[in-house]
């Protein structure tokens, strides 16, 4: 992160998405001083229950995304079912229907290419558990961009496919476990 | 933050585009034109933005490749189905208190949401007195929503949300297949004009008892959405109809007041009366 002071977290997983999100967003506090935007590939017929789940375990506020809404501190925002959820440089979000990436709709990966473009170097991209290799180019955009990528260790991992195809695509993240993710979250982003 | 080039670029692509072909453009959301832009850049195989360009400008058969890259078309027949349930069963009552109606479908692309409404309004018995205007900036997709023929491994899920929306027949009842494809019935098409018409860079329709822009606003910046609620809320009657997209809304908007919500889950909007 060089000491620039990030001004969003972006976080990607599949497969195992719930039981990863539980051990690190329960841990941030109400007042964590950045948004946090996270796309959980699920299909899209279903009704959200992701925000509600979490809102349920979770100090921060948590919502589904609403297009052209400003992206708050204190927040996490979910991508809604069927839409790509985009971050724009002037702090607001943006939802597509644009086609499917890697059959996925929202996607990691276009999530965090526009996360890169938005916030350049002030951005944390997470990478967690999950079967496919949405996210490596989404992560590897950050990380050219001098973001800071971070990517569960695909050995402690549910699914590791994503993980292991992330660090494929940019090896100079970092890889942690989910405890040190939140431990790392805490202090990189202090309240 | 972005390659400070790629925006110059990007800007100037945009403004070659509108001052050539008056194609605009320069105010729909960043994020996604930009990634659009590359994937048109990419796939076309140029280096850069200004390569793409010049033959923008120098090479006849560049603006309807780049427009293919631009307009995303994506849709589903009576796409959320609990939408136009919604429409049927709440909209449809106040619609039938009119001798004449006029619905207009902005942003149709090749027709799904086009041919879902003109179904609903056979099945509910208004077709005969509707008229539908169907726009697009989109040639292609005005021309294939004028055929109104649609791939077979689409009509399954064509087909389930047709049921789910309450649909009150099947929906093989108005095409036939045909080599892979579903031919919809040209009948449905009697009371439809297809008309090019761009909400950035035109005019108002009149007089319309529902507007349905679904889908089409979530590409476009907040002062572009302004002018295109601006010129529904001069579109509709008093108390016309407004639909918009499931992940739409009208909180951010500068016409927000003249709008009441009519049922706020599926973002369906009334105009009220001024
Ligand atoms: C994602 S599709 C939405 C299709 C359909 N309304 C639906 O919800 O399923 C977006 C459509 O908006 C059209 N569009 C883009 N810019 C437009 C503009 N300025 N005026 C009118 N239509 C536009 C595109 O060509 C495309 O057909």
């Amino acid at each position: 992160m060089n000491g620039v002071s990030p001004r969003a977290v972006v976080i990607g997983a599949s497969a195992g998405a719930l039981q990863a999100l539980s051990q690190i967003l329960p841990e941030l506090p109400s007042d964590f001083p950045v948004p946090v935007l996270i796309v959980v590939h699920i299909p899209a017929d279903r009704r959200n229950m992701l925000a509600p789940l979490f809102q349920a375990k979770c100090r921060m506020l948590v919502r589904e995304a609403e297009d052209k809404e400003p992206a708050m501190a204190g927040t996490i925002y979910f991508a809604p079912p069927g839409y790509h959820l985009l971050a724009e440089a002037d702090g607001t979000l943006s939802l597509s229907s644009d086609e499917e990436v890697l059959y996925s709709r929202p996607s990691v990966d276009v999530l965090f290419e526009s996360a890169a473009d938005a916030y350049g170097s002030n951005v944390i991209g997470i990478i967690l558990t999950g079967a496919n290799p949405d996210g490596a180019q989404g992560l590897r955009a950050i990380g050219e961009a001098g973001g800071s990528a971070i990517v569960e260790d695909p050995a402690g991992a549910y699914a590791d496919t994503m993980p292991e195809e992330a660090l494929k695509a940019c090896p100079t993240a970092q890889v942690m476990t989910l405890g040190e993710i939140a431990a790392h979250l805490l202090k990189v982003c202090p309240a | 933050m972005s390659d400070i080039i790629e925006d110059i670029e990007i800007r100037l692509l945009l403004e070659a585009l509108y001052q050539r072909f008056h194609y605009d453009f320069r105010d729909y959301a960043q994020a996604s034109i930009r990634r659009r832009l590359r994937q048109a850049r990419d796939q076309m195989g140029f280096a850069n933005f200004s390569a793409l360009q010049e033959h923008l400008l120098h090479d006849d058969d560049m603006l309807p490749r780049l427009l293919g890259y631009l307009t995303v078309q994506v849709s589903e027949m009576f796409r959320d189905p609990s939408f136009f349930r919604t429409i049927r069963e709440k909209v449809v009552p106040h619609l039938r208190t009119y001798p004449s109606l006029k619905l207009w479908v902005a942003g149709c692309s090749a027709g799904e949401e086009l041919y879902s409404y003109v179904i609903l309004f056979r099945e509910e018995g208004l077709e005969d007195r509707t008229l539908f205007y169907a726009t697009d900036i989109s040639e292609e997709a005005l021309a294939a929503a004028s055929r109104g023929i649609y791939s077979l491994d689409r009509i399954r899920t064509f087909t389930e949300n047709h049921r789910a929306s309450g649909g009150k027949s099947s929906l093989s009842d108005y095409y036939t297949s045909a080599y892979g494809n579903a031919v919809f019935d040209k009948s449905l098409r009697d009371r439809v004009v297809f008309s090019d018409h761009s909400l950035v860079t035109d005019a108002v329709f009149g007089e319309m008892q529902l507007v349905s822009c679904r889908n089409v606003m979530i590409y476009f910046n907040r002062d572009l959405q302004d002018r295109a609620i601006g010129l529904f809320s001069d579109s509709l009657m008093r108390n016309g109809f407004l639909a918009l997209g499931s992940k739409e809304n009208l909180r951010f908007s500068r016409h927000a007041d003249a709008f009441a919500d009519f049922v706020r889950e599926e973002k369906i909007y009334q105009r009220r009366e001024q």
